[in-house]
């Protein structure tokens, strides 16, 4: 059976694709953020994942508003980044891991999460930039991925409350996996920041801070926000804590905060990374000899 | 409650809801072609044939000429399109949160960094 080791979550912003292109994880504007990491690879080196199943959102590489799913498993065997038009460097491709997917997508739309599935799919920096920071360095990516984009470009977007149901039903699903595969879950994006209006550099402390609380011990009070409420507290794109709270919900056991870092700013963000480790919930009885 | 329903009241706040992905879609697209290089240098080329190419209106013609974020977004513009429109005048999210709040950039990074303390 596969094994929930835990969650990840991380902002994706751009800036930190420059910041690693060029050698800055030094530079005093970025330390703050970069010096979260080294917590982050000692767990990880722990834990030993297999693969990564990695909810974020598409910014316009893979999808347009012609075609534009409200959540997509990715189903490839290889995902690859591309230019987005604004010229960070693209990294190198990631192995999938189709079987995974498929069971993933069958369970999902049993379950009633009727999800688009995607062969091909470009995978753009809220996926690249996560995994860089969680496996810098080069060489072959030590995970298979799965992404789960969810659709923060055009509203609706999908309520809190439904992507965490969508992060449980991922849950299940790999608990029922079977396979002896050791899983993390990312959740990238967020936390509050506004890129677009005349309250462009929006920034809410106090609603992140609450939110990194809720999360590990009572995420279902983030799911009572509705996406205007949120966009409110966290800024027009703050709302990709939805990442989060899918991340979250697909940790099955209980839920204890290993490490959590959080900075004010990167570019127009307030950048936030947790580290969430799953403790499954008692395995059932042995059974008699 | 003030605002109809779907559009709440949200200082400075223009939700890119359907209303706004219908009256901006071509400016979008065109926006979303930038993800190409070739794309990027036919429009340096000849900005006019490209937004006709794409079939902007002309308040979004009109918005992409003055190269002004606020009129992007009021013609239907998506600040995730619209941040590969910057990238082509190697303008970066900061550039564009000053140009709409008004600030220069050092006081617009001045306030970020100011919101974490």
């Amino acid at each position: 059976m596969a094994t929930m080791l835990g969650a990840v979550t991380s902002s994706h912003v751009p800036a930190i694709g420059g910041a690693i292109a060029k050698g800055m994880q030094q530079d005093p504007y970025f330390k703050p953020f970069f010096d979260g990491f080294p917590p982050v690879h000692a767990w990880l080196a722990r834990a030993k994942p297999d693969v990564a199943v990695i909810f974020y959102n598409d910014h316009g590489l893979n999808f347009f508003l012609d075609k534009l799913p409200t959540f997509a498993v990715g189903a490839a065997p290889e995902y690859r980044n591309a230019d987005e038009g604004w010229g960070i460097p693209t990294v190198r491709p990631f192995k999938g891991d189709p079987a995974l997917s498929w069971h993933l997508i069958d369970a999902l739309v049993a379950d009633e999460f009727d999800i688009t599935m995607c062969q091909e799919m470009l995978v753009d920096h809220a996926l690249t930039l996560p995994m860089a920071l969680l496996w810098p360095g080069g060489g072959e990516w030590p995970v298979r991925i799965v992404p789960i984009a969810m659709n923060h470009v055009q509203h609706p977007l999908p309520s809190l409350r439904r992507s965490w149901r969508l992060g449980q039903a991922v849950g299940r699903a790999l608990e029922a996996w079977d396979e002896d595969a050791r899983v993390v879950v990312l959740g990238t994006g967020g936390l509050s920041h506004q890129l677009d209006g005349r309250r462009a550099g929006f920034i809410n402390k106090a609603f992140d801070a609450m939110c990194m609380d809720a999360i590990v011990d009572d995420p279902e009070r983030l799911t009572r926000y509705s996406t205007h409420d949120l966009v409110r507290e966290a800024g027009a794109q703050g709302t990709e804590l939805m990442t989060w709270l899918a991340a979250r919900g697909a940790l099955t056991g209980r839920v204890s905060r290993i490490h959590s870092n959080y900075h004010i700013p990167i570019s127009n963000t307030a950048a936030a990374l947790m580290v969430l480790e799953n403790h499954p919930q008692q395995a059932p009885q042995a059974r008699a000899a | 409650m003030t605002g109809k329903p779907g559009k709440p009241d949200i200082p400075g706040t223009t939700l890119f809801d359907g209303e706004m992905a219908q009256r901006g879609y071509a400016l979008n697209k065109m926006c979303y072609s930038f993800n190409s290089a070739a794309n990027r240098e036919a429009f340096l080329r000849d900005e006019d044939a490209y937004c006709a190419q794409y079939g902007l209106n002309e308040a979004q013609r009109r918005a992409v000429r003055n190269r002004n974020v606020l009129e992007l977004i009021a013609a239907g513009g998506n600040i995730y399109y619209l941040a590969k429109l910057a990238g082509i005048f190697r303008l970066d999210v900061q550039d564009l949160g000053a140009q709409q709040t008004g600030m220069t950039k050092d006081e617009f990074k001045a306030m970020l960094v100011a919101a974490g303390r």
